[in-house]
């Protein structure tokens, strides 16, 4: 069995780790910290868990936890990981960042986009971009990945194919669409349910902090350079992400030819799927069919119009967004099959 | 018998059975396909007829 823990368990990201890791059959959770919840049983914070474990949050120092497990996830504040994890470096376990701390591999793109100059540069290249559809090789040889942030995701996995086989150039323009649960288990007047509840609020116009990340990963995919403009909106949603992106294309390509390049990244993929289904009860993707699952959905149509095309991607955004795409990772890191763990359907209807 | 979407490049299955005229869809993205005629166990198909969604905005 491997022996995990979880730094920081009493979040959202934190109590999706708890439930699919719960399931793992190979896995065994050894210890689940929380600062805020030390004593604790799990359940009381995470009460869907009641019935699956009598854990307990402990207060135990991140070094320590490291010194009794194979795998330990780091479900902390950005810019709290960054600091504890040089010495988790140094002993050998196998560190899972749900941060953003280790996303970026330029240093600089931390002042760019969090405002904060890095505490440990040399540390960047040694993590792996937790995306397992583009850096799948790269998670078999490493000890530390990086999860990507959700919305990251959800833009990345559709737009990749179209960046890497050349069908799309210059500025993407990604407008994003989110549950609450994205905001975070801490409640605010904003998260306030007479204010949350029905709104379709812009809570990000521009400069998102993910677009560091997706401008990296398209880079990375694509060896050219884009140039990514997001809008972030909170919906009336408790899960899930719709990204719908738009870019200029470079030609003007036939259906087949941009399916081609979809098929051809992703047809082995075992959490992709293809939702472009002009007579399915959902014609394109939809966060509402992903809810519960590890799937990303992606779609596009192409509008002849403007030479535009139009780019669908649709997560759960704690699951693939988040604690899933981690079990993925942690899965293919430790040579796993990649399924263990997270081969369960969406719930339907929700 | 199976034959290829020209559409998304997925595979359509085309009942041994299939007549003349029968429609069959692309189980990937839904383009639908009238079968013309089986050749030689091999199906030929064209794009169905389609008729668009009027929501009434």
């Amino acid at each position: 069995m491997v022996k995990v823990g979880i730094v920081g368990a009493s979040g959202y990201v934190g109590g999706e780790l708890l439930r699919i890791l719960l399931g793992h059959p190979q896995v065994e959770i050894v210890s689940v910290t929380s600062r805020q919840h030390v004593g604790e049983y799990v359940f009381k914070v995470h009460p869907n868990l009641k019935g699956m474990t009598n854990l307990q949050f402990s207060a135990e120092d991140p070094l320590s936890v490291a010194s009794k497990v194979d795998v330990i996830f780091l479900a902390v504040p950005h810019g709290v990981s960054c600091k504890i994890t040089p010495k988790l470096a140094e002993t050998g376990v196998k560190i899972i960042d749900m941060s953003a701390d280790f996303r970026l591999k330029n240093a600089s793109d931390y002042q760019k986009w969090y405002g904060w100059t890095h505490p440990a540069p040399d540390l960047l290249q040694k993590f792996v971009y937790g995306l397992p559809e583009l850096h799948r090789e790269e998670l078999k040889k490493t000890n530390f990945v990086a999860v990507p942030g959700c919305m990251a995701t959800a833009s990345i996995v559709s737009l990749a194919p179209l960046a890497k086989a050349g069908i799309i150039n210059g500025v993407i323009f990604v407008d994003a669409k989110i549950g609450s649960s994205g905001a975070g288990g801490k409640p605010s007047l904003s998260t306030h349910f007479s204010e949350r509840f029905g709104v379709v609020r812009v809570y990000k116009p521009v400069g998102h902090r993910h677009i560091g990340e997706i401008e990296q990963e398209l880079k990375y995919v694509s060896g050219k350079e884009f140039k990514v403009g997001m809008t972030a909106h909170a919906v009336n949603m408790v899960r899930g992400i719709l990204t719908t992106s738009h870019a200029m294309l470079s030609s003007k390509p036939e259906p087949s030819t941009v399916w081609k390049a979809y098929r051809s990244m992703y047809k082995d993929e075992p959490f992709v799927r293809f939702i472009m289904d002009k007579k399915g009860l959902y014609k394109y993707p939809d966060p509402k069919i992903t809810i519960g699952s590890n799937f990303a959905d992606v779609g596009f149509e192409i509008d002849p119009y403007v030479d535009r095309i139009v780019v669908f991607g649709a997560i759960d955004n704690l699951i693939k967004g988040a604690a899933g795409n981690a079990i993925q990772s942690m899965n293919i890191m430790l040579k796993l099959n990649e399924r263990e763990g997270l081969n369960f359907p969406a719930l339907h209807p929700v | 018998m199976k034959t290829v979407c020209e559409v998304c490049g997925g595979d359509i299955e085309v009942p041994d059975d299939a007549i003349k005229g029968e429609i069959v869809s692309c189980p990937d993205c839904g383009s639908e396909y009238e079968v013309v005629e089986i050749k030689g166990g091999e199906p030929i198909l064209k794009p169905a007829e389609e008729i668009g969604e009027d929501w009434g905005e």
